[in-house]
């Protein structure tokens, strides 16, 4: 127990800490407000705001258990969808490492909920054409409208030795040594954008590339009206001049790197497309394998044409990143992919590494293949040499080798598009705005009433006490909210319905640590102490029940929150959330609030209406002391205490304890008999 | 108001006492009745389960002047005569229509009959579709967090209160909770939505919260109590609940009441809804957690430590010494009740007691 003297200092001393840990809860908010994007309200969740709401569950083809590295891939494509179309504030979470849920504000489009719900696949495709990110420009093809000069339309009939690839620094080749091993074959990296300036046009293919062609001018020097640049961006592509853009090959492609492929219609289409806009890097599986397309790289630094399907993700058998490993056994700095074909995969990857590494496709830059996962290429290596092994290396460019997170990154994007994964939606919920401010307004009213019914409670209980039942609910009130709009500015908390109930049945579960504290209290008075000393002591006691039950309830908390889904999730928040706050407050506030109340001269000294009046702690009653006989009162008081009271009550004729005397001495040996004894100290 | 703390007085001295760990076989056959009028609840009424389990379309129509149901299956009868819609009313100016799942083109349909029915804006009505594996997804990730929840909350309490038999009656008790609060909440006829399961899964938190705190004060009780011979395992168990049993009501009472008034609140203001459902499952069980903390958890508890057989020994050899004091005592004329005073507070335990004992003797040679 505590010594007076300590005791003087610390009540103080606790209180200023939580004081201080209030200021910064509310501090940081404050800051937040007033210099990032926090504010004083917490978000609320789309049952309270209104909004739509997906449930997914990612499932495989064949049934296989899905990763939660998948499901993290799954969330990153599903956000880049949703975030480039436009979309602001939706939420993507994962849930239960199963579930993936979308929360939209307001009433999004039906092709907004399409884009969410469309499954991602991953294909590989040979590269036919590369080129910065923007749209053509117009000065470009003003300089060469002759087609036969035009320097990216492809006459499918042109030599392809013709081509200079050594113009295009994209397709510097990896000088890797040959890995003519057994198990390892290697892809020349290439990852890095073919131009740092992002409206410069620079297709490999060009045959007759001049200085004039690689524009230095800046984007804005020029600008261009849509129309004109489609005007440009079609006369360009229209090859036989006939004014209708064909979509049909002029030859029929011999094989998938075939610059047959590129008919006008997809010329035209890469010309218009602008990879720099957000909208473009939806993606989306609408690609249909057998066709070439018009893609983007999935950071918006350039644009490809790519030739049809050669081989579909799923023939990935696994992927990995990690530090390169030579032929020696030595470990390089370099970190490496490398990608473990199926069989049929990595026979599959065998023919098409032989094409692409013959020496014309290596010649004109086409030795490349892209991976393209949701319609996006994640990758577009070159390939200098055939892999026969059915394993793949892919490294980083010299210029611009991989760091361990974009091989991580990459990795878990192939590995992805081994086991495609279709979404099935579980719900799909429109809640109304109006619907959800009602509930949470009648939420905060039951609240409330709830609030009320318990003051008028403890202070019918307890009376005086309840002032520090109210304060300390006040205290962990405020503490709570204060964490919630911190949460939520921080973490993206959002507090929902089942979130508000929570924090309602918190106010009873908060409240009880109070009452354990109280009877506690009184119990220690039962047992003789004086008021200081059952303050001091009951809390010892309490403070181990509140904590064993405190803990009970938290576990409850943590195993819901991990495991559970949907709104049990913000239940379990809230409840763990307050359950600790109740621990703080119960410490750092109500404890110390007793220790400074029974110093005051209305609670020490136990005024009728402070609730810790003698009659209400039991002082007046008689206990059991044990061998059938009770105690009066009268024996609990110590020698001095007596004498002191005798004093006062000489003074002033006024006692605060009930004038009753009893013969017995303190811990007297009169074999008084039971039952009187009793009845006397009742009286 | 005094009289409720002179109660707690009387309880915590031991005068007023309720014999409630002697009389466990009637608490036991209560609870036991419980579980079976809960069983036949569910049986005969069945779980009326929400749209989340069954799966379907719903449909929510704010903000109109004229709720009437009617309306709402008429427009149903015109897109899909075959289904019949639940439609309850939500908040004062909103209606909810289920049915079975619908198309797309049905779904946009009838969201636009509702819209004509109701008059209100097509913007007003808002459709959802929810799979019937959702909710059961939400249920069997709730099972799995339920048993993990109890195998870690066993290891916790045995690990703090050094017996595996708290442990053991604290999950009996809540048992009985979940089943009670199930059982009765079926019998009110509310759907079973996932705010309910998020009620019943909060039992479990305040079912164990409460018994630890009883149990706590059984732990205190008990220490040492193979020492004396004063009173029974059993007796000093029952003190301890007598001795919390304010506390029990006051707590139940002070948890109840927030629970209540958004009970009230949801049930009259709101209608149907995730308040009321959460409400209504934690209003039964907080109710019957706090009961079963003090007329099933420790009068099982006792039970259970009974066939230590050290316990049983030293409860043999308690009650046979207090039947040769009463003997005795009978022959001097005093009543049995008299010095069995003694049993009913707690017994003295060495180096406590204040009396003559423990007075510093003189050494007198007799």
């Amino acid at each position: 127990m505590a010594t007076p003297k300590k005791s003087a200092v610390r009540p103080l001393r606790t209180l200023t800490f939580l004081a201080v840990l209030i200021a910064i809860v509310f501090g940081s908010v404050a800051a937040g407000t007033k210099w990032s994007d926090a504010t004083w309200t917490p978000n609320l969740a789309l049952d309270l705001e209104g909004g739509t709401q997906l449930i997914l569950t990612p499932k495989t083809e064949d049934g296989d258990p899905i990763t939660s590295e998948q499901v993290s891939e799954a969330i990153r494509i599903i956000r880049q969808r949703v975030d480039a179309s436009g979309v602001a504030e939706a939420e993507i979470t994962s849930q239960g490492g199963q579930n993936i849920v979308v929360a939209l504000p307001g009433t999004p489009s039906e092709e907004t909920l399409d884009l969410v719900r469309r499954s991602a696949q991953m294909r590989f495709r040979p590269l036919l054409v590369e080129a910065g990110p923007g749209q053509i420009d117009p000065a470009q093809l003003e300089a060469a409208t002759d087609p036969a000069t035009d320097p990216t339309v492809v006459d499918p009939s042109a030599d392809p030795t013709a081509t200079d690839p050594a113009t295009d620094p994209a397709t510097e080749e990896t000088t890797e040594p040959a890995a003519d091993g057994v198990v390892r074959g290697t892809v020349g990296a290439e990852t890095t954008p073919p131009s740092d300036d992002p409206t410069t046009e620079q297709p490999i293919e060009d045959a007759t590339e001049e200085p004039s062609e690689e524009p230095t001018e800046e984007p804005t020097a020029t600008t261009y009206t849509p129309e004109e640049i489609e005007a440009a961006a079609m006369a360009a592509s229209d090859a036989n001049g006939d004014g209708v853009l064909s979509n049909e090959p002029a030859t029929e492609p011999t094989s998938a790197s075939d610059q047959a492929w590129i008919t006008e219609q997809l010329t035209y289409d890469f010309y218009m497309l602008d990879c720099t806009d957000p909208a473009n890097l939806v993606g989306g599986g609408a690609d249909d394998p057998d066709l070439p397309l018009v893609s983007c790289a999935d950071d918006g630094t350039a644009k490809y044409i790519l030739g049809p399907m050669e081989l579909a993700g799923t023939e990935i058998s696994s992927a990995s990143s990690g530090l390169q490993v030579t032929e020696s056994g030595t470990v390089t700095n370099d970190y490496v992919v490398s990608i473990q074909f199926t069989s049929a995969g990595g026979e599959t990857f065998a023919a098409v590494t032989e094409r692409l590494a013959s020496p014309e496709l290596q010649a004109n830059g086409t030795n490349r293949f892209a991976m393209v996962l949701d319609g996006l290429v994640i990758s577009a290596p070159s390939v200098t040499e055939q892999i026969p092994s059915g394993e793949a290396q892919i490294s980083g460019s010299t210029a611009n080798p991989f760091t361990r997170d974009e091989a991580t990154a990459l990795a878990n994007q192939l590995n992805f598009g081994a086991l495609p994964i279709t979404f099935e939606v579980q719900s799909e919920e429109q809640i109304s705005a109006t619907l959800g401010t009602e509930q949470l307004e009648r939420g905060l009213l039951a609240g409330l009433i709830g609030l009320i019914l318990v003051v008028v409670y403890s202070l019918f209980q307890y009376r005086g006490l309840a002032i520090v039942t109210v304060a300390s609910l006040v205290v962990a009130g405020s503490l709570v909210y204060g964490v919630i709009a911190l949460l939520s500015w921080v973490q993206g908390y959002r507090l929902s319905l089942p979130g508000v109930a929570g924090l309602i049945v918190a106010i009873g579960i908060t409240a009880d640590s109070f009452i354990v504290y109280f009877e506690r209290i009184r119990d220690e008075v039962r047992e003789g102490r004086r008021l200081d000393a059952a303050v001091e002591e009951g809390w010892k006691r309490a403070r181990r029940t509140i904590l064993a039950s405190d803990a009970v309830n938290l576990l409850a908390a943590v195993v819901l929150y991990f495991l559970a889904v949907g709104g049990v999730r913000g239940f379990a928040f809230t409840l763990g959330l307050t359950t600790i706050i109740d621990l703080v407050v119960v410490v750092l506030f109500t404890h110390p609030m007793m220790q400074l109340l029974t110093r005051t001269k209305f609670f020490g000294e136990g005024h009728r209406l402070s609730g810790l009046d003698p009659e209400h702690l039991g002082a007046s009653v008689s206990a059991y002391k044990g061998r059938g006989r009770f105690r009066s009162p009268e024996e609990r008081l110590t020698i001095a205490e007596r004498r002191r009271r005798d004093a006062e009550s000489a003074a002033s004729a006024e006692s605060p304890e009930p004038a009753e005397d009893s013969p017995d001495d303190p811990g007297g040996e009169s074999e008084s008999v039971t039952s009187t004894s009793a009845k006397d100290g009742e009286k | 108001m005094m009289n409720f703390a002179k109660f707690g007085n009387e309880l915590y001295s031991g005068k007023r006492s309720f014999d409630i760990v002697g009389n466990r076989r009637r608490w036991f056959a209560i609870g036991i009745g419980l579980i079976i009028l809960s069983g036949l609840l569910v049986g005969i009424r069945g779980i009326n389960p929400g749209i989340e389990f069954r799966g379907g379309s719903e449909f929510t129509v704010s903000g109109t002047s004229n709720p009437d149901p009617q309306l709402a299956h008429d427009a149903l009868a015109e897109v899909n005569s075959e289904q019949v819609a639940r439609v309850s009313t939500v908040g004062s100016s909103a209606i909810r229509v289920q049915t079975e799942e619908l198309t797309d083109a049905e779904t946009g349909e009838l969201a636009d009959l509702l819209a004509e029915a109701y008059d209100v804006p097509t913007g007003d009505v808002t459709s959802s579709f929810v799979g019937p594996s959702w909710g059961a997804d939400v249920t069997s990730k709730a099972v799995q967090g339920l048993v993990i929840f109890l195998v870690l909350v066993t290891l916790v309490m045995a690990l703090y209160f050094r017996r595996w038999s708290m442990a053991i009656a604290a999950l009996i008790a809540l048992l009985h909770d979940l089943i009670v609060t199930i059982g009765l909440y079926s019998g009110v006829g509310f759907e079973v939505t996932p705010a309910s399961v998020i009620g019943f899964l909060t039992i479990l938190g305040y079912s164990l919260y409460d018994t630890v705190v009883v149990f706590d004060k059984v732990r205190e009780n008990t220490e040492g109590v193979l020492d004396q011979t004063r009173y029974t395992y059993a007796e000093a168990a029952n003190l301890a609940v007598n001795q919390t049993l304010v506390r029990s009501i006051n707590t139940s009472v002070v948890g109840l009441l927030p629970v209540a008034s958004i009970l009230f609140v949801g049930a009259f203001l709101l209608g149907a809804g995730t308040l009321r459902d959460i409400a209504l499952a934690l209003f039964i069980g907080m109710l019957f957690s706090t009961l079963s903390s003090v007329f099933i958890a420790t009068p099982m508890e006792v039970v259970l430590r009974q066939r230590d057989p050290k316990i049983a020994a030293h409860t043999a050899k308690v009650l046979d010494l207090r039947d040769r004091r009463v003997a005795e005592a009978e022959e001097v004329g005093l009543t049995a009740d008299e010095v069995l005073a003694e049993a009913r507070a707690g017994g003295l335990v060495a180096g406590r007691h204040l009396g003559q004992g423990a007075q510093p003797r003189r050494k007198t040679k007799r």
